[in-house]
């Protein structure tokens, strides 16, 4: 294996230094670092952070492979500085066996760009009736650990509380998406002023904040880990920022568009800005970015939700829900957390690497560690002065429903590494 | 009357909302309804040759009878070709997409399109692929627009005003796109607007619209010159939104007691399709108060002029 001196580069943005990667490993971070033989990166100007690691994609393989495949989606993961990312379950079939999370996870370690660890579903065909066969999920070569019925919530409170309870065994967590479906029946969009004015069904805040506030009691309860995924509301933060007060075992994750959008976009009836949850008001969003600011939103999650034309240009209450985010989460952080004053880059590492790999599990594959010498080397190279137009046909995703079409954001992801091998180089992937 | 000596008055190329009219723009609309009412009046060949050789497609995708053909006369009476392309359920389930229906409809080169369609907004992502005008025929839980200006247009024509004028609208305010259309539009020419429904049937926001709001509709009546009533689904009872459609009609139906209470010139609304004992009594229906056969035949000039504003056609009086 080849070994990479980065020169002048500023770890989480700090004093610059020379960075050498040998054989998978940092071996030396300091002035003046002398490598014969090693290919060199001008860092100068650059910033260096743990690879990524994202703790909701949607890869759709298998099933809706003329959306996304594990190969289009580990691309657009690895140009967005990630070096882990979680797939979720609901493909089709249902990564509900350990047949199918092992198919996934091969299909990871044969693009050679990212890891990809998949979800495991928490009950048989995301029916929400049955518990799925956690264990032998847990067993198989994919070593699953987050286990999630994401799309659909898991409802029935007996059997949330016995998933939390059994995944314990084996130090597994349960991902809930919260979402009471009885309060969001034929939900379009956040239920309020712009719902009001549209005439879309309206999605209330309440319908995500009361199922976790059960499951926060579910989890202290029975004293399990339990992760919510995309948390959209400020009460859901408030909810969360009291549970963990009270000292119970919960982590939040947020989503990039979550953190930058609001429901005015649907004045447009353009589906690109139709997701689930929905895209919240600009008061939520300030309580989002304070969430995270302040540790009690712990992860950025991308829920990357590849669709294909035809599910996007039809009528709003017709498309499918979700948008593209791998590779611009980077950049909507910089915008919302990093140019604001609400987090430095240490923190962006914490909340974009550390916790998220800590969550998943990650860490036993050297996700998430910090940028010392004897550490596996997944780093990220970030030109923070960079900015650029999001142009939806440059993407590397096999879909184009981006809602940040023709926006101007900060950041360029100039290199990736994957335990010492580039899987993206002057911005370009390397598979 | 021609649109270039309107300068100021200038006309987008839709009509998807009625929030798309200033005051200006919409009072230019009943104004034109009236000029093409009185242009065809006492005529026997009740036609004007202003958008010969246009084409207007009527494309509905939600049953609606009424409007449907209020639209294909006032197409027809401005001597425009008309389709109607009915395409029954949404356009998902028959298997061919809104674009692919918008690209037909543009390739054979309609200038108009008229669509009605179950979701809200769907007007909108027409307009997107199509050259043509799209007008808005209502769409889903959105808005009506061409229902709100007939209904407009009626009360100026019967109580000589819309400034100032009490306006009550009653029933199922949420579903409701006529409601929508009427509140942007009433507050734009300058009538006071009530909305009176149980609170199941107000969205969530609605705090923040131009009107007062009211649960008790015996308080309203006597201070209003109009009351709409809106049509209210009894299917709305399977979802609790009320016990039952006799409370409903207890407490929100117009009968003749209430009607009672109304000032001696203050008429009483409706957009049709009616629930006759329902939200309304037969003898309100059918009372001098009732403006619902004017508001059906107040429609075909209003939404002549809604076609003949868009398309910019020759002079009325041509």
């Amino acid at each position: 294996m080849s070994a990479w001196l980065i020169t002048g580069v500023r770890p989480y943005g700090e004093a610059a230094v020379d960075l050498l990667i040998r054989d998978g490993v940092i071996v030396e971070v300091g002035r003046d670092v002398t490598a014969p033989g090693a290919e060199r990166i001008d860092g100068d100007g650059l910033v260096a952070l743990p690879g990524l690691v994202d703790l909701h994609t949607h890869l759709r393989e298998p099933g809706r492979e003329d959306a996304e495949t594990v190969q289009t989606g580990a691309r657009a993961a690895a140009l967005g500085g990630f070096t882990g990312v979680h797939a979720m379950a609901n493909t089709d079939p249902v990564a509900d066996t350990a047949g199918v999370v092992e198919q996934v996870w091969r299909l990871g370690q044969d693009s050679c760009l990212v890891d990809v660890a998949p979800v495991g579903a928490v009950t048989v065909g995301l029916g929400g009736t049955r518990l799925a066969e956690l264990g032998a999920m847990a067993d198989s070569a994919a070593r699953v650990r987050v286990f999630s019925d994401d799309g659909f919530c898991v409802t029935d409170p007996a059997l949330m509380r016995r998933a939390l309870e059994y995944v314990k065994a084996f130090g597994g967590v349960i991902a809930q998406h919260a979402e009471e479906p009885r309060l969001t029946a034929g939900a379009q969009m956040h239920e309020g002023v712009r719902s009001a004015q549209l005439g879309l069904v309206g999605w209330p805040a309440a319908a995500e904040e009361a199922v976790i506030a059960r499951d926060v009691l579910l989890a202290g309860h029975v004293g399990s880990r339990l992760h919510v995924c995309h948390v959209s509301t400020a009460g859901s933060v408030e909810l969360l920022r009291w549970a963990k007060a009270k000292g119970i075992d919960v982590t939040a994750e947020v989503t990039p568009h979550h953190l930058l959008l609001t429901d005015d976009l649907a004045a447009t009836y353009d589906p690109v800005y139709k997701v689930n949850p929905p895209l919240r008001t600009a008061s939520d969003v300030r309580a989002l970015r304070d969430g995270l600011a302040d540790g009690t939103i712990d992860a950025v999650a991308t829920d990357h939700a590849p669709h294909s034309v035809e599910d996007k240009e039809c009528e709003w209450g017709a498309a499918r829900p979700g948008m593209l985010g791998l590779q611009q989460a980077l950049s909507v952080v910089i915008a919302t957390m990093v140019e604001t004053g609400l987090l430095d880059w240490r923190a962006v590492a914490d909340r974009c690497s550390t916790r998220p790999a800590r969550i998943g599990g990650l860490v036993r594959d050297g996700h998430g560690g910090e940028l010392l010498a004897g550490t596996p080397a997944n780093v990220v190279l970030i030109d923070p002065a960079d900015r650029a137009i999001v142009d939806p046909a440059g993407l590397a995703s096999r879909s184009r429903n981006t809602p940040y079409a023709g926006m101007e954001l900060p950041g360029r992801v100039v290199a990736t590494f994957l335990r010492g091998r580039p899987t993206v180089l002057d911005g370009k992937a390397q598979a | 009357m021609s649109r270039r000596s309107e300068g100021t008055n200038e006309f987008g190329r839709h009509l998807l909302s009625v929030a798309d009219l200033d005051r200006q723009q919409a009072t230019l609309v009943l104004d034109t309804a009236a000029q093409i009412e009185a242009a065809l009046a006492g005529r026997e060949v009740k036609k004007l040759p202003t958008l010969r050789g246009r084409t207007v497609v009527n494309l509905f995708f939600e049953d609606s009878t009424r409007t449907r053909i209020s639209f294909e006369l006032a197409a027809k009476r401005l001597s425009a070709d008309v389709i109607n392309f009915s395409a029954k359920g949404s356009s998902v389930s028959k298997g061919e997409s809104l674009k692919d229906t918008a690209l037909t409809l543009e390739a054979m080169g309609a200038d108009a399109v008229v669509v009605r369609h179950s979701m809200s907004g769907a007007p909108h992502r027409l307009a997107q692929w199509v050259r043509g005008s799209v007008i808005n025929a209502g769409d889903g839980t959105h808005e009506h627009p061409t229902q709100a200006l007939l209904d407009a247009y009626t009360m100026r024509s019967r109580l000589g005003r819309l400034e100032g004028l009490r306006v009550t609208i009653v029933g199922d305010v949420l579903h409701s796109r006529v409601a929508r259309s009427n509140v942007l539009l009433l507050s734009t020419l300058g009538a006071d607007v009530t909305l009176v429904a149980p609170p199941t049937l107000l969205p969530v926001g609605v705090e923040t619209w131009p009107v007062e709001v009211g649960f008790d509709l015996d308080a309203s009546l006597p201070k209003a010159d109009v009351v709409m009533m809106l049509r209210v689904q009894r299917e709305r009872m399977a979802a609790s939104y009320f016990p039952s459609p006799r409370e409903y009609s207890r407490r929100y139906g117009l009968d003749a007691t209430r009607m009672a209470m109304l000032a001696d010139d203050a008429i009483v609304m409706h957009p049709g399709p009616m629930n006759r004992g329902m939200e309304i009594a037969a003898e309100v229906a059918d009372s001098v108060r009732s403006t619902i056969v004017e508001q059906v035949r107040n429609g075909l000039s209003v939404r002549m002029a809604v076609l003949y504003l868009l398309l910019g056609g020759s002079e009325v009086s041509s």
